[in-house]
């Protein structure tokens, strides 16, 4: 019996070493993202977005790229070790990792390593700080607060802001301090700030009654948009009704299985990416991500697409091919990211040395249920 | 004033999602003797099923309850047969680990069937908002249905253990498993019922929990799920109206902690509540004393 269950591990361990080989020639790169668990849709949309591009660029013939996804549940520690994983792999570079927590914890071993990480979507400054080799797809938290304030007193849309974030996220905390920085300078009436949790995440009843009762005509939402559509849903129950203003993390909320559409009549948000916009770049990756996997990309999933081109450019203009070491490798993309420019679907992109990409945040206001391009 | 009677009211609406989860958790612990920490999940399958039921089959929502409510039950006592009755004999912490296994294991097969993505749940209540005192104070539908749900639900179970055979079965297991097999009562039928019922009761408080707070996720029924064993824990584990009053006890805490502590301390507020009856009546509010004789 021993025996026997000393070869079913055998054949396991070769197994497991023949599912991610790769063929000869190509890219190996590494992501790292949380597929299980409570944050798994952001994990999951980066993966398929990221394995879009990287068909279309293989397709190409030409330069080959491979990926090898793993899984961190949204965990520091998980992370560290799907890390491990892709570097075992041969990983000469990594897409990752997808969520802020795990990212400052892999980013910093990576920058020991000496190993290139270009992050979709883990926006917080902690994620490049200090560490040359790490660059991001997505906007830097505090360029969201300020952007956000910015346009909230040039458009002159609320005299009193309510705002409601979630103190146990680096993102929504991130993007909170700065909204306040911003709004201080250009006196913005910030009347109520509430928070919330992770683990208390179902019910504000408490945080809508305190902004309804200070008097507030917008209430500020740097969260993602699962409790952002329960705000919009208790805030109706509650008959309440104020501008809402979102960030990024609103994006996804219309998409949402089952939701009613009318709740988020007129909701704001600055976003980079809509999956509704009519350009062909992103018609053709929404269609192709829908025949795929039956819903509406997110902008995690276009965050991926883009950073995969990103790296994409800067691979084939610094000569990486699959011998190049990923020492070599991450030396060669720091010096070529800031070289490259992008057109992706999360606008056109360039790369400042901090690793902070520079793009236009757009706003939008949902309009019978889409988005509405606002001036 | 008025806005402490709302969010007096607001803490009754969240309590009696708590109580009615709590009144599940208490019947499987009062009788099964122990604790199923997958139950939080299976209210998430209820609403799954619920969900399901109305957006993809557009049945009407009573007829999507009672199915929601037929499945939660086969599940219950599929998951009971499968996974605590061969350790029954077993210690109980092993029952413990398995239940935390299974709790994972629901949590970990809806991301399978119906992905990572929350959906958002269209309320099956369809009663109007009641206004009260000018239109300030708001009670919404949901609420109203809720607590009525909690007080039926209440009053039939207990009926149910004091009047019927198979009730009276179930408090005598309760109280002694080896006497009540000796005395003809059929065990493992008897925990089959309860875990039947105890589901069923998953099914209807998933459909309130999510008519109130609509997000739906695989990890929905957790949080709720643990607040909800506090709650029992609360008002005395395995007494029917200690879960109840358990549960609308920490509600109205945790929100009037929000209001007028702190929006971040609300949690804290409750456990630390829960520590200070432990420590002057550690079997909860209504629970017995039970002296054990040698």
């Amino acid at each position: 019996m021993k025996k026997f269950f000393a070869a079913v591990l055998a054949m396991a361990l070769a197994m497991s070493c023949f599912a991610f080989a790769s063929a000869e020639g190509e890219i190996k790169i590494g992501v790292i993202g949380p597929t299980t668990g409570p944050a798994a849709v952001y994990g999951l949309a980066v993966e398929r977005g990221a394995q879009i591009a990287v068909d279309e660029i293989n397709a190409l013939g030409g330069l080959q790229l491979a990926l090898n996804p793993q899984d961190d549940e949204n965990d520091a520690e998980k992370g560290i070790n799907a890390y491990n994983d892709v570097m075992d792999w041969g990983a000469q570079m990594i897409l990752g990792t997808v969520t802020t927590t795990p990212c400052i914890a892999v980013s910093a071993d990576a920058y020991e390593e000496r190993v290139f990480m270009l992050t979709p979507s883990a926006s917080s400054t902690k994620v490049i700080e200090g560490k040359d080799n790490v660059y991001q797809v997505c906007f830097t938290d505090p360029a969201q607060g300020a952007a956000s304030a910015q346009y909230i007193a040039d458009h002159k849309l609320a005299t009193k802001v309510g705002i409601i974030y979630n103190n146990a996220s680096d993102y929504s905390v991130g993007i909170y301090q700065t909204f306040m920085q911003k709004a201080a300078e250009l006196n913005l009436d910030v009347v109520a700030e509430t928070t919330f949790s992770d683990d208390n995440n179902a019910d504000f009843s408490v945080q809508i009654a305190e902004c309804k009762n200070a008097g507030a005509d917008l209430i500020f939402l740097p969260i993602y948009y699962t409790p952002a559509s329960m705000i919009l849903a208790q805030a109706k129950t509650a008959e309440y009704a104020p501008v809402f203003f979102g960030v990024d993390g609103m994006d996804g909320i219309l998409t949402m299985e089952g939701f009613d559409k009318t709740l988020a009549e007129g909701v704001m948000l600055l976003t980079p990416f809509s999956a509704d916009a009519e350009d062909d770049l992103t018609k053709n990756f929404v269609a192709k991500y829908q025949q795929a996997h039956n819903e509406v990309p997110n902008q995690f999933a276009a965050d991926a697409y883009d950073g995969v081109y990103a790296l994409y450019a800067a691979i084939q203009n610094a000569g990486i091919t699959a011998e190049t070491s990923y020492e070599e490798a991450c030396e060669l993309l720091i010096a070529e990211m800031q070289k490259i420019e992008v057109v992706g679907l999360t606008g056109t992109m360039t790369w400042a040395a901090t690793g902070e990409v520079d793009k236009t945040p757009t706003a939008v206001v949902i309009e019978n249920g889409v988005y509405v391009g606002v001036k | 004033m008025i806005s402490f009677l709302s969010h007096l009211v607001n803490g009754i609406s969240l309590g009696s999602v708590y109580a009615i989860i709590a009144l599940g958790y208490s019947m499987v612990y009062g009788i099964a003797k122990m604790l199923n920490f997958a139950h939080g999940d299976v209210i998430m399958i209820g609403g799954y099923i619920t969900f399901c039921a109305t957006q993809y089959w557009g049945l009407p929502p009573v007829v999507s309850v009672l199915a929601a409510m037929l499945v939660c039950t086969v599940l219950g006592v599929i998951i009971e047969r499968l996974a605590y009755k061969p350790l029954r004999a077993a210690s109980s912490l092993a029952v413990l680990i398995t239940a935390i296994g299974m709790s994972y294991f629901l949590q970990n097969s809806a991301q399978l069937i119906w992905g990572a993505n929350p959906k958002s749940f269209p309320s099956v209540v369809n009663i109007p908002t009641l206004y009260l005192l000018d239109g300030r104070l708001l009670i919404s539908g949901e609420t109203m249905v809720t607590v009525l749900a909690n007080i039926v639900i209440m009053i039939s179970l207990t009926l149910f253990t004091g009047k019927t055979k198979m009730g009276r079965a179930m408090r005598a297991v309760s109280e002694d498993r080896g006497a009540a097999e000796l005395m003809g009562i059929n065990v493992n039928a008897t925990i089959s019922l309860t875990f039947a019922i105890g589901s069923a009761l998953a099914a209807v408080a998933g459909v309130l929990l999510c008519s109130s707070y609509p997000a739906l996720m695989p990890t929905t029924g957790s949080m709720p799920g643990i607040k909800a064993f506090t709650a029992a824990v609360f008002g005395g584990i395995g007494s029917i109206p200690g879960a109840l009053i358990g549960g609308i006890l920490l509600g109205v805490i945790e929100i009037l902690g929000k209001a007028y502590v702190s929006t971040e301390l609300g949690d804290a507020f409750v456990f630390a509540v829960l520590i200070v009856v432990l420590l002057v009546k550690p079997t909860g509010l209504l629970g017995k004393k039970v002296h054990e004789k040698v």
